[in-house]
C-alpha cells in the first residue's frame, strides 16, 4: 500500500530532519531510493535539482515532488498521484509542527538546560556528515556519464568542479543550475 | 489583534515568492513581520528563528508555526503554514504533471544532463561551509566522517545516526560533569 508507506516514510523524514533542507536529502533518499526504489537515484536528482529552482521550502518542494512520482511509480493514475503528492506534504510537516507547538508553548521550561545543549551540539556535527553521504550516493553513473573520458564524463567532472567552487563563494544556487542546464543544451544538442 | 488573513497574505507572499528554502525566506520574514507589519519585536523573532532551527522539520514551516502561534494562537499558526506552502505545493504538482510530458524531450534530457552533477555540487558545498558554524575541528572531526561512511558505505539509516547522536550527547554531557 504505497499511501500508507509514503505517509509512514515522510512523517518519520520530518520528525528525524535536524539542519534544514539539505539534511533532509539524506533521509528522502534513504527512504524513497534505497528503502522503497520509488525513485531511480537519477529521478532523485531531477527532482532536487527542480525543487531548489521553483519558490517555496526545498523540504516542502521534495516532498511534494517525491510524492507525486512515487505514486506514479507504482502504477497509479495522475490524480492519486496528486493525492500523493499532498500526503507526502502534509505527513513531512505533521510531527514537527506538533513538536514546535509545545516548544512554543514550553519554552522557558527547555531554554538553557544543559542535556538540550549537549545533544545538539553532537547533532550539529552528525548533520554535517548526512549531508556529505547525501552527496557521495548522488554519485552515481547515471548523473555523470560513463565511460570514464567520454564527453559526458569530462563534462559533468568539470560542472562539478566549477559549481562546487562557485557556490563555497555564495553564488546564487538558481543561478549555478539554469547555468549548468543550458551547458548541457549546447554541448549535447551540438555534439 | 492580528487578522488572520493578514498573516495568512504575509506568509503567502514569502513563500510563493522565494526561491532558495528556508534560509533565504528569513530575511524576508523578518522584514516583513518585523519592519512592515511591526507584529513582533527583532528579538523575539530572533528568539524564534533559533527555536525553529533547534526543532525537526523544515525551517520555513517551523518559523510559520512559531511566529503564527505567537501572533494568533493555533489558528494563527495554521493560517501561517498553510499560508506559506499552498503556492509552492501546487506548483511544484502543475510542473511535475507536465515534467512528465517533456521527459522524451531532447533539449530538457540535455538541460538535465547538465544540471545533475551540478546538483551533487550544490549539496557537497555547504558540508564545507557547515563544519565551521558546527564547530568541527581536528580532534571532532572524526564525528562526521563516521556519520557519512555509516550511511554511505554500510548503508544504516540516516535515522539511526541521528538517534545515536541524541543519546550520545545526551550521556556524554552528564559524563562530563
Amino acid at each position: 500500500m504505497v499511501f500508507l508507506q509514503l505517509f509512514w516514510s515522510f512523517l518519520k523524514i520530518g520528525v528525524f530532519t535536524f539542519g534544514g533542507g539539505y539534511a533532509m536529502i539524506a533521509l528522502i533518499q534513504s527512504e524513497v531510493t534505497v528503502n522503497h526504489h520509488w525513485l531511480t537515484p537519477q529521478e532523485f536528482t531531477d527532482i532536487l535539482a527542480v525543487s531548489q529552482m521553483t519558490p517555496g521550502p526545498v523540504g516542502i518542494n521534495t516532498a511534494t515532488y517525491t510524492g507525486y512520482t512515487a505514486v506514479l511509480n507504482a502504477g497509479y493514475e495522475p490524480w492519486l498521484a496528486i493525492l500523493g503528492a499532498l500526503l507526502a506534504s502534509a505527513a513531512v510537516i505533521l510531527l514537527p509542527v506538533a513538536l514546535m507547538l509545545l516548544a512554543v508553548i514550553f519554552l522557558q521550561r527547555t531554554k538553557g538546560n544543559k542535556d538540550i545543549d549537549n545533544i545538539f551540539a553532537l547533532l550539529r556535527k552528525v548533520v554535517v556528515g548526512l549531508i556529505a553521504a547525501a552527496a557521495l550516493q548522488l554519485l552515481t553513473a547515471d548523473s555523470f556519464g560513463q565511460p570514464a573520458l567520454s564527453l559526458q564524463f569530462v563534462l559533468s567532472v568539470a560542472l562539478f568542479a566549477a559549481v562546487f567552487v562557485l557556490s563555497l563563494r555564495r553564488v546564487s544556487p538558481i543561478l549555478l543550475i539554469v547555468a549548468s542546464g543550458l551547458v548541457g543544451i549546447i554541448a549535447y544538442s551540438f555534439a | 489583534m492580528v487578522k488572520y488573513c493578514e498573516l495568512f497574505y504575509s506568509f503567502f507572499k514569502i513563500g510563493a515568492f522565494t526561491i532558495g528554502g528556508g534560509y533565504a525566506m528569513i530575511p524576508l520574514m523578518e522584514q516583513e513581520l518585523v519592519d512592515r507589519r511591526g507584529w513582533m519585536r527583532r528579538e523575539e523573532f530572533l528568539d524564534q528563528l533559533a527555536l525553529s532551527q533547534s526543532m525537526p522539520g523544515v525551517l520555513a514551516v517551523n518559523m510559520a508555526t512559531g511566529c503564527g502561534y505567537r501572533l494568533r494562537g493555533f489558528s494563527g499558526a495554521l493560517a501561517a503554514i498553510v499560508g506559506n506552502i499552498v503556492m509552492p505545493i501546487l506548483f511544484i504538482i502543475a510542473l511535475a504533471m507536465l515534467f512528465r510530458h517533456f521527459r522524451g524531450n531532447a533539449l530538457v534530457e540535455h538541460f538535465f544532463m547538465g544540471v545533475r552533477p551540478a546538483v551533487v555540487a550544490l549539496i557537497a558545498a555547504p558540508v564545507f561551509r557547515l563544519a565551521k558554524s558546527a564547530s568541527i575541528s581536528w580532534s571532532t572531526c572524526w564525528i562526521p566522517l563516521l556519520a557519512t561512511l555509516l550511511i554511505w558505505l554500510f548503508d544504516i539509516s540516516p535515522i539511526l545516526v541521528i538517534l545515536a547522536a541524541v543519546v550520545g550527547g545526551f550521556v556524554y554531557g552528564r559524563l562530563k560533569k
